[in-house]
C-alpha cells in the first residue's frame, strides 16, 4: 500500500505540472479575450481636436461642440453673468476648483482663459447626464426664487453656478470638468489640445 | 410488437427518453393542491419561449451599428422602425418582445413573491431559491442589454447612468467602466458588444439557469401552499398520498393559465403595446443624441424598485463617495433575497400557518416594494428621496430582522396532510 502511494505521489507531481502549464495557457489563451474589450486604436485615435467658431454667438447664448463624442459647451457670458460668479460663492462645494478637473489656465473664479467665455464638458460628473441650462433667474428658471442662473441636471439635480461649479450637497461631487483649449483667433477656439 | 413501440425501444436503449418523461412528467408527483399561485413557474417558461423565439426573428432584421445613415438616423433606430414598419409582421413580432419582457418580470415577481407566501425556500429547497435568484440577476442583465438595442434616448442614457455606477467603484471603477463600454463614451462598440451578450451568452446562461431549477426541483418535489412535505406520506407503492403526477394533471391546468395569460398579454400587445409609457417609454421614440440628456430619465419600470434604493443612498461613508454606497445597496437589496432560506427560522413554512409578526412583516415589505417602485419613475425631491430612504430601510429590515422575528412569531400547527382552501 505505502509503495502505491510513492507510485501515486510521482504520477500526482506529473499531473499538477501538467494542471499548472495547462492553467498558464488558460490564462493566455484569456488575454487577447480580455484584451479586445477595452476601446480598440480606433476608438483611442478618435480624440482629434475640435474646432469651434464662436463669432456669431451672442452674448448670454451658448453653443455645444461635439468633442470625443460628448457634448462640450461653449457659454458667452454677459456682464449680469460673470457678477454671479462671487456672490453665488459661499453656496458652492468646490468654489475654487481644488477637487475638480480642469488645466491650470481655467483654475480661477470663471474658470476659463477669457471671463467672457465658458468652455466646459456638458457632462455630469456624478452619472453622466448632461445638464440642462437654466440660464433665467429667480423664479422664471423653475427652480428657486434667489437662483442666479445656472445649470441643473435632469437625472439626480445637481445644481451648477454660471462657472459649472457645483453647489453644495448635490450628488455630484466636483464641478465640470474644463476640456484642454486654446484660442486660435480671436472667434476660433480649438478644444481638445492647448498649447502647453 | 408495432412500428412504434419497437422505434421506441431503440431510442430507449440509445438515449433515457421514456424514463425522463417518466421522471419529470407522468411519475413526477406534484402535491395535489396546487393553487392560483402555482401558475407562474409555467407562465415563466412561456415566456422565456416567446422571448427567444420573437428574438430569433428580430435579429434577421435588426443592425447593432450606432453610425448614421444617410437621412442622419442611427443605423440601430433606423432598423427598429423598419422592422415596425415595414417588416411584414414585424411590429408584432417586436411588440411581443418589448412587452414579453415587461411580462416576464410580472410574472417573475409573482412567481417569486409566491415563495415567500408559502415558503418555498425552506429546506430542502435552498438551491432550487438560489438558482431562481440567479435566473433573476441573469434576466436583468438581460433586459438592461436589451434596452439598449433600440438605440433610443432612454437606451442611451439609460446605460449611460447604469455603466457610471461602476465607475464609482474604488481604484478600478473607472476602467471597470471604460471596459464594459469599449469606448470612453457610450458608443457603437457597447452597442455591439450588448448585442451580442443579449443575444447570445446571457440567454445561453439563462437556459442553463433555468434546467438547473428545474433539475433542482424535481430532486427534492414541489413545495405547496400548505407547506408540508407531501414525500412523508406515501402509499404501498411509494407514491405520495396527497401527489398527483405532473402530466397529465397540471399539464391541464397550466393550459388553463396560459390561456389566462395570453389573453392578458395579447390585449396588451394590441390596444396598448407601449404600456402607458412604462413598457416602452416615450423618450425612447427619439434618436440616441449624445449630446443632449432628456428632461427627465427613468429606468423602466421593473428596474424602479432598486433604482429607488440606489438613490436613496445619499450619505458618503469612509471617505467613498455616496454613488459607490448607492450601488452596493442597489446589489446588496437582490443578492440578499438568496439568503432568505437561511435567515427565515420559523417553523412552519406557509403563511397559512405563521403568525401575524410575518404577516405584518410582508405587508410591509410590499408595500415599500411598491413605493420603492412607484418613486423609481419620479424626479427626486427631498421629501421624496426622505421616504425612498424609510422605504430603503424597510426592505433590508424585512430579510435582516427575520432571524428573530420569524423566530418569536407564534404559528398556528401545520395539518399531517394537505389541505383544500
Amino acid at each position: 500500500m505505502s509503495k502505491d502511494q510513492t507510485l501515486d505521489d510521482n504520477r500526482r507531481q506529473l499531473l499538477i505540472a501538467t494542471s499548472v502549464v495547462g492553467g498558464a495557457g488558460v490564462v493566455a489563451a484569456a488575454a487577447p479575450f480580455v484584451a479586445s474589450l477595452t476601446p480598440s486604436d480606433r476608438a483611442r485615435a478618435a480624440g482629434a481636436p475640435a474646432e469651434a467658431d464662436v463669432s456669431k454667438l451672442a452674448p448670454g447664448e451658448m453653443m455645444t461642440v461635439e468633442w470625443r463624442g460628448q457634448p462640450v459647451w461653449i457659454l458667452r457670458r454677459n456682464e449680469a453673468m460673470l457678477a454671479t460668479l462671487e456672490e453665488v460663492e459661499p453656496l458652492l462645494a468646490d468654489p475654487n476648483s481644488e477637487k475638480s478637473i480642469q488645466p491650470p489656465y481655467a483654475k480661477n473664479r470663471h474658470r476659463s482663459i477669457k471671463p467672457e467665455y465658458l468652455v466646459v464638458v456638458g457632462i455630469c460628473t456624478h452619472l453622466g447626464c448632461s445638464p440642462t441650462p437654466k440660464f433665467a433667474k429667480g423664479e422664471a428658471s423653475g427652480i428657486s426664487k434667489d437662483w442666479l442662473g445656472g445649470y441643473l441636471c435632469p437625472c439626480h439635480g445637481s445644481h451648477f453656478d454660471l462657472a459649472a461649479r457645483v453647489f453644495k450637497s448635490q450628488p455630484a461631487p466636483t464641478n465640470l470638468t474644463v476640456p484642454p483649449h486654446q484660442y486660435l483667433t480671436d472667434t476660433k477656439i480649438l478644444i481638445g489640445e492647448d498649447k502647453a | 410488437m408495432t412500428a412504434k413501440k419497437g422505434l421506441l425501444h431503440w431510442i430507449d436503449e440509445r438515449f433515457p427518453l421514456t424514463s425522463t418523461i417518466r421522471e419529470h412528467l407522468t411519475e413526477y408527483y406534484a402535491p395535489k393542491n396546487f393553487n392560483f399561485w402555482y401558475y407562474f413557474g409555467s407562465l415563466a417558461l412561456l415566456v422565456l419561449v416567446i422571448q427567444i423565439v420573437t428574438g430569433i426573428f428580430l435579429v434577421m432584421h435588426y443592425k447593432p451599428d450606432a453610425s448614421l445613415n444617410a437621412s442622419g438616423i442611427p443605423v440601430a433606430f433606423a432598423s427598429v422602425e423598419y422592422i415596425m414598419r415595414e417588416v411584414p409582421g414585424g411590429w408584432f413580432i417586436r411588440y411581443m418582445h418589448s412587452t414579453g419582457a415587461s411580462a416576464f418580470f410580472i410574472v417573475v415577481y409573482l412567481h417569486m413573491f409566491r415563495g415567500l407566501l408559502y415558503g418555498s425556500y425552506r429546506k430542502p429547497r435552498e438551491l432550487v431559491w438560489i438558482f431562481g435568484v440567479l435566473i433573476f440577476l441573469a434576466l436583468m442583465a438581460e433586459a438592461f442589454m436589451g434596452y439598449l438595442l433600440p438605440w433610443g434616448q432612454m437606451s442611451y442614457w439609460g446605460a449611460q447612468v447604469i455603466i457610471n455606477l461602476f465607475s464609482a467603484i474604488p481604484v478600478i471603477g473607472p476602467d471597470l467602466s471604460t471596459v464594459i463600454r469599449g469606448d470612453f463614451v457610450v458608443s457603437d462598440a457597447t452597442l455591439n458588444r450588448f448585442f451580442s451578450l443579449h443575444v447570445i451568452a446571457v440567454p445561453l446562461v439563462l437556459l442553463l439557469l433555468v434546467a438547473a431549477h428545474i433539475i433542482a426541483l424535481h430532486e427534492v418535489g414541489s413545495n405547496n401552499p400548505d407547506g408540508i412535505e407531501i414525500k412523508k406520506k406515501k402509499d404501498a407503492n411509494g407514491r405520495p398520498l396527497d401527489g398527483i403526477p405532473f402530466h397529465p394533471y397540471y399539464t391541464v391546468k397550466d393550459i388553463v393559465g396560459v390561456a389566462g395569460f395570453l389573453i392578458v398579454f395579447f390585449a396588451v400587445l394590441f390596444f396598448m403595446p407601449e404600456g402607458g409609457g412604462y413598457f416602452l417609454e416615450y423618450n425612447n421614440f427619439i434618436p440616441a443624441d449624445p449630446m443632449v440628456t432628456p428632461p427627465h430619465i427613468a429606468p423602466v419600470w421593473y428596474f424602479t424598485p432598486f433604482y429607488s434604493i440606489l438613490r436613496a443612498v445619499t450619505y458618503p461613508l469612509f471617505g467613498i463617495d455616496a454613488k459607490f454606497w448607492g450601488v452596493v445597496a442597489m446589489g446588496a437589496a437582490v443578492i440578499i433575497i438568496a439568503f432568505l432560506p437561511w435567515l427565515d427560522r420559523s417553523p412552519v413554512k406557509s403563511i397559512r400557518y405563521k403568525g401575524p409578526i410575518y404577516k405584518t412583516a410582508l405587508t410591509i415589505f410590499v408595500i415599500s416594494f411598491f413605493i420603492l417602485g412607484y418613486l423609481g419613475v419620479l424626479p427626486p425631491t427631498p421629501g421624496r428621496t426622505l421616504v425612498s430612504q424609510i422605504c430603503s430601510v424597510l426592505y433590508f429590515a424585512f430579510f435582516l430582522l427575520m432571524p428573530w422575528y420569524s423566530k418569536i412569531d407564534p404559528c398556528k400547527p401545520e395539518p399531517e396532510r394537505v389541505t383544500w382552501k
